[in-house]
């Protein structure tokens, strides 16, 4: 995943931003009142947006949805037929060192082939939980991988 | 009809006379993309000299000051004590740096025009303090709340929010006056006040606001304005001025009842921050203010370069490029209600009658010019790369650090 810069906008809410890997910087800020910015920055001035799109909460969904990130929770269990793919639900152990670290930071995709596509917290579900959510000691893992990466999520939440 | 009947028809359509007034003001101001402040400022000073509604003065009074108290309270709340604490470490040398270019040239101009001391500081609040309504309508209007240089504006503008906290009350002592002790007293309560209020946010808000919290909007907006209210009132009787309790009321809140509490008070503070601004240009002696705009306007280019100098900073230290330094420099130029708040204080003390008008044409300059340089801050630094060219025998250097 690309490296995400969180920025505190005191009175406003919070930014975060990436580079494409064509080099474009794109931006979202999740204002305080609920709505959220998607910032284009401009190529010739990169401190200034070239374009800002006004996303309320539905459009956010339609949005995310459109990426992809729906697509695949909802499409779980079509998914479990794919050859070479599996899906698994993983508990997150206390005394692994990725409870209470965020799920952007652990580098999963890259390093395991597996993601995590849903996070099962008290009882409620968080589909496509964002980067910046952290891990806790009881929170259940939906991962979706290779057989190995899932194996490998296992042994990283698990602490073992 | 009798008497009471007449009084209260004639106070209500006086009122319902005013408000439409500032409602097609208000109106322009949205269409023109002008902030309203200057623009109810303007109204106010032709109210005052003989405009066709002769308002009883009292009813304007009141209203001013709950306005001043819900300006305050929501300029509190805007900043979580999180936000503030964490900008007060990160923001700390732009903050100084804001307070010494920008306050110095008012206090400097008191100095010079021979008026009392206290006076020529008020006149420096006058002129450091940026407008953060205008500011945060301009980065929304222009789209650059995402912008790099941002982050440094807004810290700016939470540093001198704090700093109001302090300088308010220390000010407010020193007109009260009764010597140097009684006012170092007066500024340790301030001060103390004010770190208690931070402390007590940061680790009694999410319990006294579960406290106050209540589902409905009414028990809510009841319980929240008399708390407000009581503190200012409190705070008004120890000297340390109600604008400072209704502001550390702000402070403390925190939550979700001060997200509710952002939105119930927000049509009341548009509501009596106009009463305010009204009440602040009627108090003045609204004659004096031609006069004093040539002087008010040499005020503005000397504090608005400074101001430019100072977002200049703050963005580079962000490693912001020089287009967005400018920007930033340009969004901070507008001054208002703050210092609108500051002179008024000296109003109401009485010292130096010229300081009133003079803050008022001030303000009137800054809050129009400061949108159109913000609007036009690619064309500034075009300027002020030409100037250097004149002035420096080398290419600018700027020129290479864009790339």
């Amino acid at each position: 995943m690309s490296d995400v810069t969180e920025t505190k906008l005191p009175g406003v809410g919070v930014r975060h931003d990436f580079t494409t890997h064509h080099g474009d910087r794109i931006g979202m800020i999740a204002h305080r009142a609920g709505h959220r910015d998607l910032l284009l920055y401009d190529r010739d001035d990169p401190d200034s947006c070239g374009q800002v799109v006004r996303l309320e909460e539905d459009d956010v969904r339609t949005l995310a949805d459109l990426l992809g990130a729906g697509h695949v929770t909802e499409r779980l269990t079509e998914l479990q037929s794919v050859p070479g793919l599996s899906i698994d639900w993983v508990p997150v152990d206390g005394g692994s060192a990725c409870s209470g670290r965020r799920i952007g930071e652990i580098g999963l995709r890259e390093d395991l082939g597996a993601s995590i596509v849903a996070l099962v917290r008290d009882g409620e579900t968080i589909p496509s939980p964002p980067p910046d959510l952290t891990l806790r000691q009881g929170d259940t893992a939906v991962a979706v991988g290779t057989p190995e990466g899932i194996r490998a999520m296992h042994a990283l939440l698990q602490g073992d | 009809m009798d008497a009471a009947a007449s009084d209260v028809a004639a106070v209500l359509t006086q009122l319902g006379a005013v408000a439409v007034g500032l409602a097609v003001l208000a109106r322009l101001g949205h269409r023109t993309g002008v902030s309203p402040i200057p623009l109810y400022l303007l109204a106010g000073v032709a109210l005052s000299a003989g405009g066709p509604i002769d308002l009883s003065p009292g009813l304007v009074e009141i209203g001013g000051q709950i306005g001043i108290v819900l300006l305050l309270v929501l300029l509190g709340l805007e900043y979580t004590g999180e936000e503030l604490s964490t900008s007060l470490r990160a923001g700390f040398p732009a903050g100084i740096v804001d307070l010494v270019l920008n306050l110095t040239p008012g206090l400097v101009l008191g100095l010079l025009l021979g008026w009392d001391p206290v006076a020529a500081l008020l006149l420096g609040g006058v002129t450091w303090v940026s407008s953060s309504g205008v500011v945060a309508k301009l980065l929304q209007d222009l789209d650059r709340v995402g912008n790099r240089e941002t982050p440094a504006i807004l810290s700016i503008l939470v540093m001198e929010d704090m700093a109001m906290a302090v300088y308010l009350p220390a000010v407010a002592a020193l007109l009260v006056g009764g010597g140097v002790a009684a006012a170092v007293g007066s500024l340790a309560v301030a001060v103390g006040a004010a770190g208690v209020a931070l402390v007590v946010a940061l680790r009694f808000g999410p319990l006294i606001s579960r406290v106050i919290f209540h589902r409905s909007d009414e028990v809510l907006l009841l319980s929240t304005f008399g708390l407000l209210l009581l503190v200012a009132g409190l705070a008004e009787r120890l000297q340390v001025s109600a604008a400072v309790g209704a502001f550390l009321v702000g402070i403390t809140l925190s939550g979700q009842v001060a997200e509710r509490a952002r939105g119930l008070f927000g049509p009341l503070r548009d509501l009596f921050a106009a009463a305010f601004f009204l009440f602040f240009a009627l108090s003045i002696d609204a004659g004096e203010i031609p006069g004093d705009l040539p002087l008010a306007c040499g005020l503005a280019v000397v504090t608005m370069a400074t101001k430019i100098a100072t977002g200049w900073w703050a963005a580079r230290r962000a490693g912001v490029g020089p287009r967005g330094r400018v920007r930033a420099g340009t969004a901070l130029v507008a001054r208002g209600e703050f210092s609108i708040v500051i002179a008024g204080l000296g109003v109401t003390a009485g010292v130096q009658p010229e300081l009133g008008p003079l803050a008022a044409a001030y303000v009137l300059v800054t809050a129009l010019v400061g949108p159109l340089l913000a609007r036009g801050s690619d064309a500034l630094l075009a300027l002020i790369r030409a100037l250097r060219g004149v002035f420096t025998p080398r290419p600018a250097r700027e020129g290479a650090e864009t790339s």
